[in-house]
């Protein structure tokens, strides 16, 4: 299928991933020819079902909006003032998850058993608007990143990046990374992983040694949120200059722009002017 | 080279949040501060004799040099800075710098409503205008949950216009790369044909680039008049076009001398390094998301997924054209379901979502429609009052999160999006193609001569605008 003799040195690490059948796309008419099938295949999908036990359905609260209308700048007048809203993100999910989800959650549970075991490796699986998240404690990512990439029944060999998301609000889970995972094996199979770090503490192992395209997401994440991702072999600035300070993508870091004059008007930098989210 | 400057004046001391307070200098912004030289040794370049350094070079018995290409050059595609080290005229190391367009639109988006995202989105990859729209009005609707409610004729115009895109950027893509090859006739043709698609993205959008045209929920108005008539000729005209480039570039025996082999990524390393698009396609694997996992309805459109085997810069090139063709078969397709669909709406019913603008020609090129005016001024006071809030507030959308893919000319274009429930993006993030495909360069160049990179660099056909973002 293809010459490994020509392989650049730097795809090292990539050389063992799993290729897609070019014949098809469909889980039906694929093929298991890869030797590390053979130890895992008996698991046969179904029959049964793992439930987090710690897992919370609760919703998780990233932050609270104050008044009715979104206005934060000048006085409110409207009597709404008092009223507090929280911004709520969806919490973990109960079983069913619907469509291809539950397999997907029982063969992982079932690899990971002679590891670390679901339970330690999984925080949560949230499904929500038909797309599945799965949260991954940090220290378990490279593990659970390599099942989903090598195992013959989820085979996810592409990472299509890793982005970040900065909750301010979140006590101890302050930074997110959100990596989207496609299993082009069986038709184009979409899963997300969610791994979280402190803003005290913001490292995440990284998963380069599993997708080696992750690469340069990697480092864009790290030089606009300051994730590290320990174990990248360069994690260096990649869209900022190489001293730039701060890390601009997060939430503490100010959009700047200067007031323009136009017609005797001046208009404020766009974080100043008035907004109603 | 000394880079004292005393004479500095930094006029604002304020200090900004998000900053390390312990960071030395007045302008946190600044470039890095003097301090840095300190008790460093300080080197003065002056001029010097061109044989000395030679002298120098030779004295070291290496023929090993390292070469910045770009990120001014001609041929790099854009401000695209090549690191190549060379041993004689053979790359034995070649590494991609990139940020150099880096324009923080993501961060921008944060500070502008949902729709107003669109006017930013489109301007990241300036060739896929419409791809970018797209992928993030699909995540937008997919987190409002109307994904099923988008009108057919809105879907129809989305995928016509993508397509459109498609032709536009693998027009331009081979007419750069010819260009960077020397062969002006192929980028004076592939520019002409472009042109027609420009002109029909003006006539339906107003716009020629960064149109700004697709909207959450729909597109921002309906085709106008005599527009399916005009599309229609162009595609014709276009089919003649790409006969002529074909003929050019084809069997052309020194475009093939300089193509074939070149470039050369496997299914293996493409996989690895997370690379899609024709660049995929080009070692035979038939991955399409608009065929595996389809969106806007393209499971209804009858096309082919366009693949090769030869892994090379000339199979890339090959497919471009191929794709072109299927391209404008869709966008047939399109014109007789526009056809079809005549005066249905293109914008999803929820009038909390919904601009209610209509846009028409006025005298000053552009404007609301009078009907429209003279409905919201003079006959529905809630028309007005939901015009306002939309315009000035936007319409808020449920938190959560959502990815969005769709098959841009270059390969998978994800849009990450976040909300908190407001008005405005908490976050969007966009996988650009561009930026993933790139990082190949290193697989592809690195053994082979200089002037392959150039090839190899115009076959990934990465644009800058995308890559930074």
């Amino acid at each position: 299928m293809s010459d490994e003799s020509t392989d650049p040195k730097h795809l090292d690490s990539g050389e063992g991933a799993p290729v897609p059948d070019k014949e098809t796309d469909s889980a039906a008419t694929r093929t298991d020819d890869d030797p590390r099938s053979s130890d895992a295949a008996q698991h046969t999908g179904g029959g049964r079902v793992v439930e987090l036990a710690g897992a919370d359905s609760e919703p998780v609260q990233i932050g609270e909006r104050r008044g009715m209308f979104g206005a934060t700048r000048g006085q409110d007048t409207s009597g709404y003032g008092g009223l507090v809203t929280p911004t709520l993100l969806p919490g973990a999910s109960p079983r069913p998850y619907g469509g291809y989800y539950d397999e997907v959650a029982d063969v992982l549970a079932t690899a990971l058993e002679e590891g670390a075991g679901f339970g330690a490796a999984v925080e949560k699986v949230v499904v929500d608007r038909g797309e599945m998240t799965v949260f991954v404690r940090r220290e378990h990512l490279p593990s659970v990143a390599r099942t989903l990439r090598d195992h013959p029944s989820l085979r996810f060999e592409m990472c299509m990046g890793v982005s970040g998301v900065h909750y301010p609000g979140e006590a101890g889970r302050e930074l997110h990374a959100v990596y989207p995972l496609l299993s082009i094996t069986h038709g184009s199979r979409r899963l997300r992983l969610e791994v979280t770090c402190p803003d005290a503490d913001p490292h995440i192992p990284s998963v380069v040694e599993v997708w080696p395209g992750n690469d340069w997401h990697e480092r864009e994440t790290w030089d606009m949120f300051g994730i590290e991702f320990d174990g990248h072999p360069a994690l260096t600035r990649i869209l900022m200059p190489d001293d730039w300070p701060g890390h601009p993508q997060r939430k503490d870091y100010p959009l700047g722009g200067i007031p323009v004059e136009y017609k005797g008007g001046t208009v404020p930098p766009p974080d100043q002017r008035r907004a109603y989210s | 080279m000394t880079t004292h400057d005393q004479d500095t004046v930094h006029d604002d001391p304020a200090t900004s949040p998000g900053l390390d307070p312990s960071l030395p200098g007045n302008d946190p912004y600044g470039a890095s501060v003097d301090d840095d030289t300190e008790g460093a040794r300080v080197f003065t370049v002056s001029g010097g004799d061109w044989n000395d350094l030679v002298d120098e070079a030779t004295a070291l018995h290496e023929e090993r040099i390292v070469v910045n290409m770009g990120p001014q050059h001609p041929s790099t595609h854009g401000v695209l800075r090549l690191i190549l080290e060379l041993d004689g005229e053979t790359v034995t190391e070649a590494r991609a710098g990139i940020g150099y367009l880096h324009t923080g639109i993501e961060k921008n988006m944060e500070f502008r409503t949902w729709t107003q995202g669109v006017t930013f989105c489109t301007r990241m990859d300036y060739l896929t205008p419409m791809f970018q729209e797209t992928a993030y009005c699909l995540s937008i609707e997919k987190l409002l949950g109307i994904t099923d409610r988008i009108p057919e004729r809105a879907s129809v115009i989305r995928v016509m216009m993508m397509e459109l895109t498609r032709v536009n950027s693998h027009l331009v893509a081979l007419g750069t790369g010819g260009m960077e090859m020397g062969a002006t006739t192929v980028m004076t043709v592939g520019f002409r044909e472009r042109e027609r698609i420009l002109r029909v993205f003006e006539a339906i959008t107003g716009l020629r680039m960064n149109n700004a045209y697709v909207r959450p929920g729909g597109v921002a108005q309906d085709v106008p008049h005599g527009a399916v008539a005009m599309i229609r000729g162009v595609v014709g005209e276009l089919r003649t076009g790409l006969g002529e480039l074909e003929a050019l570039l084809n069997e052309n025996p020194l475009l093939k001398g300089r193509t074939v082999g070149v470039g050369y990524l496997d299914l293996t390393g493409c996989i690895a390094l997370g690379v899609t698009g024709p660049v995929l396609r080009s070692t035979g694997l038939p991955h399409d998301l608009r065929k595996s996992a389809p969106y806007c309805g393209y499971e209804t459109y009858d096309f082919e997924v366009v693949t090769r085997t030869g892994c090379d810069a000339y199979d890339r090139l090959r497919i471009r054209i191929d794709e072109m063709y299927e391209s404008l078969k869709i966008v047939e397709q399109c014109l007789d379901r526009l056809q079809r669909t005549e005066g249905q709406p293109v914008m999803v019913e929820d009038k909390k979502i919904a601009w209610p603008a209509q846009l028409a020609i006025g005298g000053d090129g552009q404007g609301n429609s009078l009907d429209h005016i003279r409905e919201i001024m003079g006959t529905s006071m809630e028309a007005l009052i939901h015009h306002f809030k939309l315009v000035t507030e936007g319409f808020r959308v449920p938190p959560g999160q959502a990815y969005a893919a769709v098959e841009s000319a270059k390969g998978e274009l994800g849009c990450h999006t976040v909300s908190d429930g407001g008005t405005r993006p908490y976050r969007a993030h966009f996988r650009d193609p561009s930026f993933n495909n790139l990082q190949a360069t290193a697989a592809m160049c690195e053994g082979s001569q200089v002037a392959d990179v150039i090839v190899a660099v115009a076959s990934i056909d990465p644009v800058m605008g995308g890559v930074d973002r």
